[in-house]
């Protein structure tokens, strides 16, 4: 077996044992130096991995050499490659932007185990798209999360440590209902293996058993995806973690569990059961809209810009949802597309807070006043970053919400449309709020001096605002690679 | 049942966790009774053991009366009784306990039962299919014990020096008990190491063996005391031996890569397929001991030296 | 027809598993929301080990004389459940005891109040007193 034949496993491999070098080394320094070199080297990875699957169609790799059922198989396909791609890439530019972040923001006898942790967290979300077994996905899961909680309860404020157990409360809660799920599917069929449970589900899928395994796993995923109204972890856990940490967890996290909305709910239990048997696209579609009008409505009021983004990204979840629920290719399509999309405008909105935490310690709107003079490649981005919240062309935003309503069109449903519509007015209103702050208020008398950020940071925060509208103008990768994902997970029906 | 519920009323936190305790072990008892002695050992060891002593330590160091309950259960009822009906719908469709026909013995498992002897070369299946069939997963979960172990350290970090010399034991001057552990204790290491590496054949295995290893020295440093536990394990030690365990494990299946195999492929490791399945979960069971103990014990040094604050 | 007694093993599972679901969400106090995790969890692993039995089987280990054993998978996968059980109790764990050293309590509406007030008066200081350890 040659090395491109192990990609698929290097992916994850290259953080896996990247962590435990951290532990072993415990220096700062030489610490960010190595999670920085595994998260580039897991991206160039995640890149040959997606030109390979363009090209010679689906990877798989048997893990231990044992064939599928018996054994455990990493299966990538384009929707697999594509996701991958996108949390490697986020990886490897927040650490560049980590060193003065996370330098500043965490004590640094803790710093070679935090960088541990991100690996750990970074390596379990890749694992979760990588492989094609139901229970390996139950285990990543959680390796993911267990490094999640402890991240996330690093933040400064002591309502971190809060946060973090309440989201370990609910994600565990999310992860048992999953288990269930799997048990019950397992207890109809036998296997664990993805591929294997869609073949064997459709003669049993009439028996209660796997309609209470679906539900459960709904749930579940619902908890983990911060879906409404099981969100309620999300706004605390965003708002209070370290600047690193919120940037890297709101690009990735939640897209990784859209993924395995889309893995379990299309390809195990096949469109026309989720979507046709089971009302699985009027509740996407019902709590994916209450989502995005709700959770834009409370970001309006809210004075602490971390907190807004926050609930900005619980109602573009629900844009994701909704497009799953509308329950076509085009509308499976742009829910893919958005991951790719959102994924860019969050980590780009992310880390430029995380630069002005850095620079002036809080992120209320009243530190906003003035920013605009103060710290211009900072406020540019996150202006930019909002007007792709908001969805105006040329930036993503605008892309995914074009395929969104081009969507609903499709199905005659006007209604949605101008309801997606309200939701960017919605998200126009809480970035004007902010814009007006940075460049129309006036600076405090008693505000400290403060500089721009420095270039480890500018970098990757322009890096993805430079994609967020590079992509919007050429959307030939993006969109061909999402709408060739849907059509085979939405032909791959039943 | 009724152990459940009466945990729910008390507000007697260490009578709540004593009940857990012993609900743990009725559920070991139970998988004895449904044929499932590892998972019955490791429960024992883990859900019972472990979890317990964990609990109590976190009781030490918070609060050990609970609060008045102070808002509607209403609500919670609803979605607890909805949440039930979802699962009793469920069963009613499920095969019955003990059914030949149900599709679980009917797919995958047999060949398991049928060819880990020839193919993987020992006698305890379970070991077998956790070890080498499904040796990613069992790498995953010690992977995951890696992790919990860091947020521990994360969050509490170790005491520092000055504050474990000056505390005694917490048992005092027992010499009954200091006598008893001095035989215990080595009996213990010796069984964890039988069971470390006899789980090829019998119930056993890695986890349970990390376990049972680090709870002799759990015991030493309840009754001797943290200085001298730490005399023989230095804290510091503890987080690379746990780092070291991962190593081993992944790096026996980088050993398979390099030798153009898949990751954990044991057949690479040896010229016969079969010894080198027998090699490689034997390493691999080693990693997952080494770092089990590790973190079991990292937890316990942290929870146990922290001074509680009032 | 729904044969009963096979199922009931079942139905007292859900029972188990809905007791540690109601502690769950319902109480307040932190560490009995753990506790409750905890029994919540350990009945799944009850349910899915009740689903590997086979009647007269024994324990899947091979010996002589014996031809029929209980599924071994269902054993694999709790094996790996409880581990994961036990290690988010241990962070949850470490993270009620920063949580008490932090605000004073471990009752969740008592910290409630506490941010609350936190938030009409902003605090500057040691926000995070359970940093000054090793």
């Amino acid at each position: 077996m040659t090395l491109l034949d192990h990609l698929p496993v290097l992916v994850v491999l290259i953080p896996l044992m990247t962590a435990p070098l951290c532990v072993l080394v415990d220096r700062p320094r030489a610490s960010w130096i190595m999670a920085l070199a595994a998260a580039w080297l897991s991206f160039a990875s995640a890149i040959a991995l997606a030109l390979t699957v363009a090209t010679s169609g689906t990877l798989t790799y048997q893990l231990g050499g044992w064939p599928p059922p018996w054994g455990i198989e990493y299966r990538i396909d384009t929707l697999a490659s594509y996701v991958v791609l996108i949390v490697t890439a986020m990886a490897a530019l927040v650490m560049l932007f980590a060193k003065e972040s996370v330098a500043s923001e965490i004590p640094e006898r803790r710093i070679a185990r935090f960088y541990a942790s991100l690996m750990l967290a970074f390596a379990g979300l890749v694992g979760i798209v990588a492989t094609g077994d139901a229970f390996n996905v139950f285990v990543f899961l959680e390796i993911s999360s267990l490094a999640s909680y402890a991240l996330i309860s690093m933040g400064r404020d002591r309502r971190a440590l809060n946060a973090a157990f309440q989201y370990l409360v609910m994600g565990t809660i999310g992860a048992t209902f999953i288990l269930i799920g799997i048990g019950f599917l397992y207890m109809m069929t036998g296997t664990l293996n993805m591929l294997d449970l869609a073949a064997r589900l459709p003669e049993v899928s009439d028996s209660r058993t796997v309609r209470a395994g679906f539900a459960f796993l709904t749930v579940g995923i619902g908890l983990k995806l911060a879906m409404f109204p099981l969100h309620l972890w999300l706004p605390n856990a965003y708002a209070y973690a370290p600047s690193a940490v919120t940037a890297f967890l709101a690009a990735t996290a939640t897209k990784v569990a859209v993924y395995v909305m889309l893995r379990f709910m299309l390809e195990v239990f096949g469109a026309d059961f989720s979507l046709g048997a089971m009302p699985l696209d009027l509740i996407l579609m019902g709590l994916g809209l209450i989502g995005i009008i709700m959770a834009s409505l409370v970001a309006v009021f809210q004075d602490d810009i971390k907190r807004m983004l926050a609930y900005s990204s619980v109602a573009q979840i629900g844009y994701m949802l909704l497009g799953i629920g509308l329950a076509s290719a085009t509308g499976v399509g742009a829910a893919i597309l958005h991951i790719f999309n959102h994924a860019l405008m969050k980590g780009a909105l992310f880390l430029a807070l995380g630069a002005v935490a850095y620079r002036i310690g809080a992120v209320t709107l009243g530190d906003f006043a003035g920013l605009g003079k103060r710290m211009p490649w900072t406020m540019a981005a996150i202006a930019i970053g909002g007007l792709s919240l908001i969805g105006v062309p040329p930036t993503v935003g605008f892309v995914s919400k074009w395929y969104l309503v081009l969507a609903t069109l499709e199905q005659g449903l006007w209604p949605i449309a101008v309801l997606i519509l309200i939701g960017s007015l919605l998200a126009l209103v809480y970035i004007w709020r902010l814009i007006e702050a940075a460049y129309f208020g006036a600076v405090a008398a008693d505000a400290p001096e403060v500089r721009e950020a420095p270039a480890s940071m500018l970098i990757p925060i322009w890096i993805l605002v430079a994609a967020n509208i590079y992509f919007g103008i050429n959307t030939d990768i993006s969109v061909g690679a999402a709408m060739q994902a849907a059509t085979m997970l939405m032909g791959d029906g039943g | 049942m009724l152990i459940a519920v009466v945990a729910i009323r008390m507000r007697d936190l260490f009578g709540v966790v004593i009940l857990f305790g012993v609900y743990s072990l009725l559920t070991a008892v139970l998988f004895m009774d449904l044929d499932a002695v590892d998972v019955a050992f490791t429960e024992a060891a883990v859900g019972a053991g472990v979890t317990t002593v964990l609990l109590l330590s976190g009781l030490r160091l918070t609060r050990r009366w609970e609060a008045p309950p102070r808002h509607n259960p209403l609500f919670s009822l609803l979605v607890v009784g909805i949440t039930g009906a979802a699962l009793v719908y469920a069963t009613l469709d499920a095969p019955l306990l003990g059914d030949p026909s149900s599709p679980v013995h009917k797919h995958v498992a047999p060949r398991y039962l049928q060819q880990a002897v020839e193919e993987v070369g020992m006698p305890n299946i379970v070991t077998a299919v956790l070890a080498s069939y499904r040796g990613y997963d069992t790498f995953g979960e010690t992977l995951v014990v890696f992790t919990a172990g860091l947020a521990v350290l994360l969050l509490l970090g170790f005491p520092d020096g000055s504050e474990s010399r000056a505390r005694s034991s917490a048992l005092g001057d027992q010499l009954v008990l200091k006598v008893v552990v001095k035989l215990l204790v080595p009996l213990i290491l010796l069984y964890a190491l039988y069971v470390q590496f006899h789980g090829d054949f019998g119930a056993g295995g890695g986890f349970q063996a990390g376990v049972i290893f680090a709870t002799g020295f759990i015991l030493y440093d309840m009754v001797f005391g943290s200085a001298n536990a730490r005399a023989v394990m230095p804290a510091d030690w503890l987080p690379r031996l746990a780092a070291l365990g991962v190593l081993i494990y992944g790096g026996v299946g980088i050993f398979s890569m390099l030798a153009g195999k898949p990751f954990l492929d044991y057949s690479a490791l040896s010229a016969d397929p079969v010894q080198g399945q027998h090699l490689g979960v034997l390493l691999v069971e080693l990693g997952v001991g080494v770092t089990v103990f590790s973190i079991v014990l990292s937890i316990f040094y942290a929870l146990s030296g922290r001074r509680p604050r009032s | 027809m729904i044969e009963i007694p096979g199922l009931f093993n079942y139905w007292v599972v859900v029972f188990l598993m809905m007791a540690g679901f109601y502690v769950v969400i319902s109480q307040g106090n932190l560490v009995k929301k753990l506790v409750g995790l905890g029994l919540f969890q350990a009945s799944v692993f009850i349910l899915y080990i009740t689903m590997g039995n086979l009647s007269g089987g024994q324990a899947p280990i091979v010996t002589e004389g014996v031809f029929v054993y209980s599924n071994p998978l269902p054993h694999v996968l709790i094996l790996t459940a409880i581990v994961v059980g036990v290690a988010t109790t241990a962070v949850g764990l470490a993270l009620v005891v920063r949580i008490h050293e932090a605000y004073g309590t471990v009752e969740e509406d008592e910290i409630h109040s506490l941010d609350m007030a936190d938030e009409e008066t902003p605090r500057k200081g040691d926000d995070r007193p359970g940093e000054s350890r090793e």
